[in-house]
């Protein structure tokens, strides 16, 4: 017997309940974990934590300056390595590469992607840290850049496949060599889209703290140059936690406002850079 | 090699139009091109000769051929991957295909179904092909290219005063003229059209129509065209093709009024197709 008109009603009053429930369960998450976030470490904020080093327990005030600054110097490092590879290795992967190469590097990175981050931070040790024989910013830097590779690689392939074929063949039709179409029209109009990815792409390791651990280490006063260990705010986050003083709670969270706000500021620019549209009719 | 190619007969002449001398000479001449997709067999050795500064149409069913035999005219083929021509094309009696690749893309230009300007000001977009190509006029000399070819497109007065807007702010028509205008700035010998107006309106198919009349005193055309009327009203010569084949080659007026093939004239007056 077919279903009567009230029972497909009370169906669909149930489904359409049940998704909304979810889809209002993960935004809500988001949501508490954001506000609980700045419960906790707005109050516990306050300008010396900017300007200030860490100070030993039981000393008040203090701050996570160093590790500000550590943090910023890692993820600019691992930019300068990750983005070039990524991108360049993308121009290959969409432009270049035969079907079968194009299906091993996307699948190679893809599994390099999910490479868990703490084994990363093992084989950075193994090759930076261990023949340098102390840990660095610049371990740390190599850690993250090679944590960037594959998501930069996928994110530049899919900008420039979106990128139609008729464009492509309007610069090849005027006696452009295939080089300078890509350099002179497929990239620009990719660019937005790359750019973009390559925010998130440092949001996403921004919180990375396995592969720092091993790397970049971590440092309660300043780390001049490339050549020492550094503070980081995700370690300085795990270290203040697991300690045993409330002082230090109050810091972590602190530490932890600062990382999110970071990470949802540059996830928000991305949005915008892209939301202004890749400017490129589709077909 | 070349002197040879030029005795060459060739081989689907089409009847003396009482044209000058020049114009029975082929500007560009396919022989026995055949195409595969992987092994589908595309062209079936398509010999065809295209007259200097007159417009030859290529007409016939989707899926014939006609599109793919235009884009190995300037070996826009290359682009696509497992695909393989056999056959000699001749662009004034040299092997386009023994040719640098951008080189014979210079002089033989390209339009396309679909306009398809680049993310660019509308200056930019004409002046591409001559930034690409080492252009040594200076910033004037470009300026004036580029005014010349937006002229030679009939754009010139709508856009004068937003040459540095964005292309995409133009209309489908403009936009298809624009692209012609960029194909024209690096002067090419022969234009290939590939149904440049299947996305236009009659206003804007007339006046890409009216630009092609006048741009062949100077340039040679080849046209594929959907609409059988178009090529009625611009060409000089037709060609029909029916699945991969070229059935029938004459001057547009035999084609339309009294072709020799069966299967021509049922196209042509609509009784198939």
């Amino acid at each position: 017997m077919k279903p009567s008109y009230l029972q497909k009603k009370i169906v669909n009053y149930l489904m359409f309940t049940l998704t909304g429930i979810c889809a209002a369960v993960s935004v809500g998450i988001l949501f508490f974990i954001l506000g609980y976030l700045v419960y906790n470490g707005g109050k516990s904020l306050n300008l010396s934590f900017f300007t200030k080093l860490p100070v030993p327990v039981g000393e008040v005030g203090g701050g996570m300056a160093n590790a500000i600054v550590g943090s910023a110097k890692v993820l600019l490092l691992a930019t300068c390595i990750g983005i070039p590879i990524g991108f360049l290795g993308g121009v290959y992967l969409s432009e270049y590469s035969r079907k079968s190469v194009a299906f091993v590097i996307r699948y190679t990175t893809d599994l390099l992607n999910g490479v868990p981050s703490i084994v990363i931070g093992i084989v950075v040790y193994g090759l930076v840290v261990h023949p340098m024989k102390h840990f660095s910013t610049f371990a740390g830097g190599v850690a993250l850049g090679i944590m960037m590779i594959p998501i930069s690689v996928r994110s530049t392939e899919e900008f420039l496949l979106a990128v139609p074929v008729s464009l492509r063949e309007a610069a090849l039709a005027v006696g452009a060599p295939k080089w300078k179409a890509i350099v002179t029209v497929v990239i620009p109009a990719a660019m937005r889209g790359i750019i973009s990815g390559t925010m998130l792409d440092i949001a996403r390791v921004a919180g990375e703290t396995a592969p720092l651990l091993f790397t970049a280490l971590g440092n309660q006063f300043w780390s001049p140059g490339w050549n020492q260990p550094s503070a980081t705010l995700p370690v300085m986050i795990y270290t203040y936690a697991i300690s045993p003083y409330e002082d230090w709670h109050r810091q972590a969270w602190a530490a932890g406002f600062i990382l999110l706000t970071l990470v949802l500021l540059i996830n928000v620019l991305a949005r915008v850079a892209l939301s202004k549209g890749i400017y490129v009719p589709r077909g | 090699m070349s002197q040879e190619a030029k005795l060459q007969p060739p081989k689907t002449e089409p009847p003396s139009t009482g044209g000058t001398a020049k114009a029975n000479v082929p500007k560009l001449s396919a022989q026995g091109v055949s195409f595969y997709y992987g092994s589908f067999k595309a062209l079936h050795g398509i010999s065809l000769d295209m007259r200097e500064k007159r417009i030859t149409a290529l007409i016939g069913p989707s899926g014939c051929g006609k599109s793919t035999f235009l884009r190995t005219l300037n070996r826009m083929h290359e682009t696509v991957r497992g695909t393989r021509l056999e056959g000699r094309i001749f662009l004034d009696g040299s092997d386009i295909l023994e040719e640098e690749v951008t080189a014979v893309r210079l002089k033989v230009g390209m339009v396309f179904q679909r306009s398809n300007p680049f993310p660019k000001s509308i200056f930019e977009n004409v002046a591409y092909g001559l930034h690409v190509n080492g252009f040594r006029g200076g910033r004037q000399g470009v300026r004036e290219v580029v005014e010349r070819s937006l002229h030679k497109a009939a754009l010139w007065d709508e856009v004068k005063d937003k040459l540095h807007q964005s292309a995409f702010g133009l209309s489908g028509g403009q936009q298809q003229r624009l692209c012609i205008a960029r194909a024209l700035a690096v002067d090419p010998e022969v234009l290939l059209l590939d149904e440049p107006c299947s996305a236009l309106d009659p206003i804007a198919t007339a006046k890409i129509e009216d630009l092609l009349f006048e741009l062949k005193s100077e340039t040679t055309i080849v046209i594929v065209t959907h609409n059988m009327q178009q090529a009625a009203r611009v060409s000089d010569y037709t060609g029909f093709f029916l699945l991969g084949k070229l059935i029938e080659f004459d001057s547009t007026n035999t084609i339309f009024q009294n072709p020799a093939q069966k299967e021509t004239e049922d196209y042509v007056t609509g009784r198939f197709g």
